[in-house]
């Protein structure tokens, strides 16, 4: 069920201001991607145009291709409700829907969009997801109980649960672990391990080590200068990029020169 | 270079006892009212003489013993209190006013006729009752979904653009309408369209939910804009179309606070005089059917019963008090079943 995706020359905009420029790379069927780079470079912006979630804010466009599949993305006739379907997300912090109880948090994907479930499928889906989460144990208990009872660790792979309920291609992480404890944290690293059998992952950090130890391939983005977009320097495998990187700019970032 | 000496400094100063705040009070009071008997004063004179005294008289001890710190505190934080003593002496007196004289009139008698063919006795209340409860729910109807559909456009759709800003100034513009231009709108629109002298139930609700869309709109905006926009994005992320996010997951998160929002319109207009005079009239007889026939409201009774209390004016202006005070308890069971309401439907915790 997972696909790679292919971005060829994108650029991005926030109305007239381009936030990130040129952007070309492939991103390998399951196995973990890793965006770095210091802050405002447009890790974030360029994560949430692969799954359409960057034009919600007004004014934001895209020029260029993604293609998820052989299907191009930002095609005129592509339903950007279809491809969040088919791309998942999972947010800096996290965000369980504050009315609905931990059960109805999972669903909460399928049930928003009309599917009809019997309870023993709902039941099913609800066990599946949770165990995929590795949240299943703590909550079983209660799952009636509201989302937001959990602590954030578990508020965060209650998210991740809901995110692979709707089972996606593809699941998109914009700094999963920034409001987290290191335990919370290592509890996601491990998760993330596991969910790569299946899916094409893809993870904004601002954690280096995190990076190294959680994905196949780094991509390092950068400012060109002060005022300037965002751009690509150097994408390949991890191991390549924390040990003999390409790039003057990636070895200065990583060896914590600057950024 | 010169070693900087630290100087002893007490952590430590002479405080007032705490009995002291109470003990000027009683000063004070014992104060002016020996100057207010032997000068006959009222006890207005004697209680505003006893506060400045206590104002004057409290910072002055805190000064000579504590310092000017404490004798500051110790002065604000007496202007505070006078303040909201002073605010509430309104709202005390109203109460205890509209309660002593209209709770004694509420019997089963008051609530159950209506004031027809009643002469020279007291009657019931009934007809205006009926007539409140049925224009509010007219109101009602109106306003919460064309409010609260305006107030769904500002916030998701509308947002910065300028038809947006253009809605939100005219919906600022319609909180002014005084609320005998909405009668007389309402009136004049009834006429219109069924001819003169069209007094009916329909022609007050709407007149009073022209006053209404507008709280509702500001306070429904207020409310959905305090939705996290991580909620609407997390909804959309899992693929979710925009309308359903926002039925399902925006406004059962505001929903607690809209529901306060609607209560306190309909609190703003359940006591409208002026438009219901304009807009369905007045009548002794219990009419319950809004599309026909001119229509009775409490405030409306109220007025007549005052200004035109006929031939025994004692027992309408009793009848006045009475409608006064039901029309106060149905405003705060309205509240009530608001706030419990909001309680039941707030996003839980989980604490």
């Amino acid at each position: 069920m997972a696909k790679s995706i292919d971005v060829s020359d994108l650029n991005i905009y926030y109305s007239d201001f381009l936030a990130v420029e040129g952007v070309t790379m492939t991103i390998p069927a399951r196995s973990v991607t890793a965006f770095i780079g210091p802050s405002g470079c447009g890790k974030s912006t360029f994560l949430r145009s692969l799954n359409r979630m960057h034009e919600v804010i007004p004014g934001a466009r895209v020029e260029g291709k993604v293609m998820v599949d052989g299907q191009s993305l930002y095609d005129a006739n592509v339903d950007p409700v279809e491809v969040r379907r088919e791309i998942g997300m999972v947010f800096q912090r996290p965000n369980p829907f504050p009315t609905m109880s931990i059960y109805e948090n999972v669903l909460a994907g399928l049930r928003l969009n009309n599917k009809r479930l019997k309870k023993s499928e709902a039941d099913s889906v609800v066990e599946k997801s949770l165990k995929g989460a590795n949240l299943w144990n703590e909550v079983k208990d209660r799952l009636n109980k509201p989302g937001m009872g959990l602590s954030g660790g578990q508020q965060q792979r209650l998210c991740i649960a809901r995110a692979i309920a709707v089972e996606p291609q593809v699941l998109l992480m914009d700094e999963p672990c920034s409001a987290l404890d290191p335990i919370s944290t290592s509890a996601i690293e491990d998760l993330i391990h596991e969910l790569k059998e299946e899916y094409t992952i893809v993870i904004v950090t601002h954690n280096m080590q995190q990076a190294a130890r959680v994905s196949e391939d780094t991509a390092f983005f950068n400012l060109a200068g002060a005022g300037k977009p965002g751009r690509l320097v150097e994408m390949n495998p991890t191991k390549k990029i924390f040990s003999v990187p390409d790039e003057e700019a990636t070895e200065a970032y990583i060896s914590g020169r600057f950024g | 270079m010169s070693a900087i000496v630290h100087q002893h400094v007490p952590l430590t100063h002479p405080r007032l006892p705490r009995w002291a705040p109470a003990l000027v009070g009683v000063i004070s009071l014992a104060l002016a009212a020996l100057l207010g008997i032997s000068l006959g004063w009222g006890p207005v004179g004697i209680v505003v003489v006893a506060l400045l005294v206590y104002l004057v008289g409290l910072p002055v001890w805190s000064r000579l013993v504590e310092n000017r710190r404490a004798a500051t505190n110790r002065f604000v934080t007496t202007l505070v209190w006078v303040s909201l003593g002073i605010a509430l002496v309104p709202l005390g007196s109203l109460l205890w006013k509209v309660i002593s004289l209209g709770a004694p009139q509420v019997n089963g008698r008051f609530l159950t006729w209506s004031m027809k063919n009643v002469f020279g006795e007291s009657g019931g209340i009934y007809h205006s009752l009926t007539g409140t409860l049925i224009i509010t729910l007219i109101a009602t109807i109106i306003s919460v979904p064309v409010g609260l559909m305006t107030a769904i456009y500002l916030v998701e759709y509308g947002a910065k653009s300028r038809t947006a800003s253009a809605i939100r100034f005219l919906v600022d513009v319609m909180t002014g309408i005084p609320s005998i231009v909405a009668g007389l709108f309402a009136y004049a629109l009834f006429t219109l369209l069924f001819g003169p002298g069209t007094k009916i139930g329909f022609a007050g609700g709407l007149a009073l939910s022209l006053l209404m869309v507008p709280i509702v709109v500001r306070s429904a905006e207020e409310m959905l804009k305090l939705v996290p926009d991580d909620l609407r994005e997390a909804s959309w992320a899992l693929g979710v179309p925009k309308w359903k996010t926002i039925l399902k997951v925006v406004l059962p998160t505001a929903l607690a606070g809209i529901i306060t929002g609607v209560t306190l319109a309909v609190a703003r207009v359940i006591g409208e005089t002026a438009p219901l005079l304009i807009a369905c009239g007045a009548t002794t007889a219990v009419n319950l059917n809004p599309a026909s026939g001119q229509m009775s409201s409490l405030p409306v009774f109220i007025y007549f019963s005052y200004t035109q209390p006929g031939a025994n004016p004692k027992i309408l202006q009793d009848m006045a008090w009475g409608a006064a005070f039901v029309l106060i308890v149905v405003v705060m069971v309205l509240n009530l079943i608001a706030r419990v309401a909001g309680k039941i439907l707030a996003p839980k915790t989980g604490h």
